[in-house]
C-alpha cells in the first residue's frame, strides 16, 4: 500500500492538519509515513499545500509529484493539481465552495460539503475533520477508530470539550462516501 | 523504542540538547527558524542559554566566547546568514575551538529563494571564511540522520577541537518524519584543560588567540591543524551503498536528492538498467577512497552526480574518481528540486554514454 497525498486549499482551511493527522494515525498503525509542507512565500493569504506518504515501505523520495489523491480545499488547490493525479485515483472535493466541474474523467470524485457540514455542526473550523473523515472512509487507508483514538489524546484537557464535535465531524465525512 | 514524529528542524534542536548543549546563539531566517524557536523555549526550561542575537555576526562571535570558555555551543542559520557567520568560523577554525553550526540550505546567492538548495557545498567543504582550514561537514539525508548527526557533532567538535557543520538542506529542516531517539555511541573527549574559564590555579592565565604575526609561527600552527585534518580525514570520512552490489551506473547524491536518487534507482532497475547510489554522509572529509574502488569496477560505466546546485559536489567525485570513467551532473538550482524522472532521463543517457 501507498498513498501519495496532495492536500491543498487557503491558509486557515486546516490542510496542514490534515496531513498532520493522517501521518500521526499512519504511525499509530505501523506505516511509513512522510509529511512535507510547502513554505514557499505563497504561503502568506494564498494556497497552502502539503504532500503526505503512507506506505508499507520505507518512504523514498517525500515529494509528490503525482498524488494517488487529491484533497481540494479551495477552486486555486483544484486547477493547480488536478492534472498531476494518476489516473485512477481520486480527487476530493470542498464542494461547499467548489462549484467547478473537475476536468478529467479517469479519476474518483467525491464531492465532500465540509464546510456546510461543520457548520451545521456549530463550529465551520471543523470543515477539515469531515474531509478527514470522508478520505479515510473511501479510500479505507486508516481505521477510523486509530483516528477517533487521536482525536481524544489531541484535545484531552483543557480542549475536552471539542472531542464531541470532532468525532462527530469526522463521522459525518465517513458518512459521506458511505452508501 | 517507540517513534515519534518530528519537524526536522524542531528535532535537531531537541537534538543538540540531548547532546548537552549549553549556550544557542542565532537570528531568525528561513527555513530554519523554528531551531531558535524551539531553543527559545527549552533552553531555558533545562536551565541553559538562549540569546538572538542582533545579527549573525553577533551570533556566531558569542559561540566563538561560549567555546573559548568551554561550554558547548551552537549556531544555526540559513544560506545567506550562514555567508555571515564566516569569519567567525574561520576564527573558530584558528583558535582550536569546538562548535556546532547548522546550515539548513536555501537558494541562493544572495538572499536567493527560501526553498531548498545545495548551493553552500563549497562553502561549507572549501572554507567561506579566510585561511587553510577545514570544518567538518555532515549531511543528513532524513530526520533520524539528522538527529543522530547532530548529536555526533558536538563530540566530534570536541574530540578534534574544531567546528563541525551540519549541512542540511530546506526539505529536511521543514519537513516531519517518525524517528526514534536512541543513544548516540558517546565519544572518549579530551578534557577542556585548553578552556579560557579562569585561571582555576593555573600557573598563567588561558590566552586563546587566532593571531601569530610571524609567519614561521603561523605556518607552524597551520601545520599542527593540517595533521589534525589528516587525522580527520582519515578516520571520520563516511558513507552508505545501496544497490551497488552489481551496479553498472552509479549515482552520488546527499541530503534529499539522495532519497530521490532512490526512487531513481528504482525505477531504473525495473527498466533493466542497473543502477545503484554511493551517498557521502561526510561531504568533508569526502569519502574519496571508498568512491574511487567502486567507480574504478569494471562493471561501473559511468558515473551520475545529482545535486541542488549547478554542480559543486562533481567537483569532488570527480577528484575521486580521477578519470576511471565519466562523470555526468545533473542538478536544479535556486530552490527548485530534481524530480525522480529527471533523475532516471540523466542516468539513462549517462549510462549509455558510458558504454
Amino acid at each position: 500500500m501507498k498513498k501519495e497525498i496532495m492536500i491543498a486549499g487557503f491558509g486557515g482551511q486546516g490542510v496542514m492538519s490534515i496531513g498532520k493527522s493522517l501521518v500521526e494515525a499512519g504511525l499509530e498503525e505501523g506505516l511509513e509515513v512522510s509529511w512535507v509542507p510547502s513554505y514557499g512565500p505563497e504561503m502568506r493569504g494564498g494556497t497552502a499545500n502539503c504532500s503526505v506518504i503512507l506506505s508499507d515501505q520505507l518512504v523514498g523520495s517525500p515529494i509528490v509529484y503525482t498524488p494517488t489523491e487529491l484533497i481540494a480545499m479551495n477552486v486555486p488547490s483544484l486547477r493547480k493539481f488536478e492534472n498531476d493525479v494518476i489516473p485512477g485515483g481520486a480527487i476530493f472535493i470542498n464542494s461547499s465552495i467548489i462549484k467547478e466541474e473537475v476536468l478529467r474523467d479517469d479519476v474518483k470524485i467525491y464531492r465532500v460539503p465540509c464546510d456546510t457540514i461543520a457548520e451545521e455542526l456549530g463550529n465551520g473550523k471543523v470543515s477539515n475533520m469531515v474531509m478527514l473523515g470522508a478520505y479515510i472512509g473511501a479510500t479505507k487507508a486508516l481505521d477510523p477508530d486509530t483516528l477517533r483514538t487521536m482525536i481524544r489524546h489531541m484535545f484531552a484537557g483543557r480542549k475536552e470539550k471539542l472531542i464531541p464535535l470532532n468525532l462527530e465531524a469526522l463521522q459525518r465525512g465517513l458518512d459521506c462516501v458511505q452508501g | 523504542m517507540k517513534k515519534e514524529l518530528w519537524k526536522g528542524n524542531e528535532a535537531i534542536a531537541e537534538a543538540a540538547i540531548r547532546a548537552g548543549c549549553d549556550c544557542f546563539f542565532g537570528y531568525p531566517i528561513t527555513p530554519q527558524n523554528e531551531i531558535p524557536e524551539y531553543m527559545a523555549l527549552r533552553m531555558p526550561q533545562e536551565g541553559r542559554v538562549f540569546v538572538q542575537s542582533e545579527s549573525e555576526v553577533a551570533a556566531i562571535n558569542m559561540v566563538y566566547g561560549a567555546a573559548a570558555s568551554g561550554k558547548r555551543a551552537m549556531t544555526s542559520s540559513s544560506s545567506p546568514g550562514v555567508s555571515l557567520k564566516q569569519e567567525g568560523i574561520s576564527y573558530l577554525a584558528a583558535t582550536n575551538l569546538p562548535a556546532v553550526i547548522v546550515n539548513v540550505m536555501r537558494g541562493g546567492p544572495g538572499l536567493g529563494s527560501i526553498q531548498p538548495s545545495q548551493a553552500d557545498y563549497y562553502q561549507a567543504t572549501r572554507g567561506g571564511g579566510n585561511g587553510d582550514y577545514r570544518t567538518v561537514v555532515l549531511a543528513p539525508c532524513n530526520i533520524q540522520e539528522a538527529v543522530d548527526l547532530t548529536q555526533e557533532a558536538f563530540d566530534l567538535a570536541d574530540a578534534y577541537r574544531t567546528p563541525v557543520v551540519l549541512l542540511a538542506d530546506g526539505m529536511i529542516g521543514q519537513m516531519m518524519e517518525p524517528i526514534v531517539w536512541r543513544d548516540i555511541p558517546k565519544r572518549e573527549c579530551p578534557p577542556k584543560d585548553w578552556a579560557a574559564s579562569g585561571r582555576n590555579g593555573r600557573d598563567k592565565n588561558v590566552f586563546l588567540t587566532s593571531l601569530l604575526i610571524e609567519a614561521a609561527d603561523c605556518e607552524a600552527h597551520n601545520l599542527e591543524l593540517e595533521k589534525k585534518y589528516r587525522a580527520i580525514a582519515e578516520k571520520e570520512a563516511r558513507w552508505q551503498e545501496r544497490e551497488t552490489e552489481d551496479c553498472e551506473i552509479l549515482i552520488v547524491a546527499y541530503g534529499t536528492p539522495s532519497r530521490i536518487a532512490m526512487s531513481a534507482v528504482e525505477q531504473l532497475r525495473e527498466k533493466g538498467i542497473k543502477a545503484g547510489l554511493f551517498r557521502p554522509i561526510t561531504l568533508w572529509p569526502f569519502p574519496e577512497q571508498a568512491l574511487r574502488q567502486l567507480a574504478q569496477q569494471e562493471r561501473v560505466k559511468s558515473v551520475l552526480t545529482v545535486e541542488m546546485s549547478l554542480g559543486q559536489m562533481v567537483d569532488d567525485v570527480r577528484l575521486a574518481v580521477n578519470g576511471a570513467k565519466p562523470v555526468y551532473f545533473e542538478g536544479r538550482s535556486g530552490g527548485s528540486i530534481p524530480t525522480v524522472k529527471e533523475i532516471v532521463d540523466a542516468a539513462e543517457r549517462a549510462w549509455k554514454g558510458g558504454l
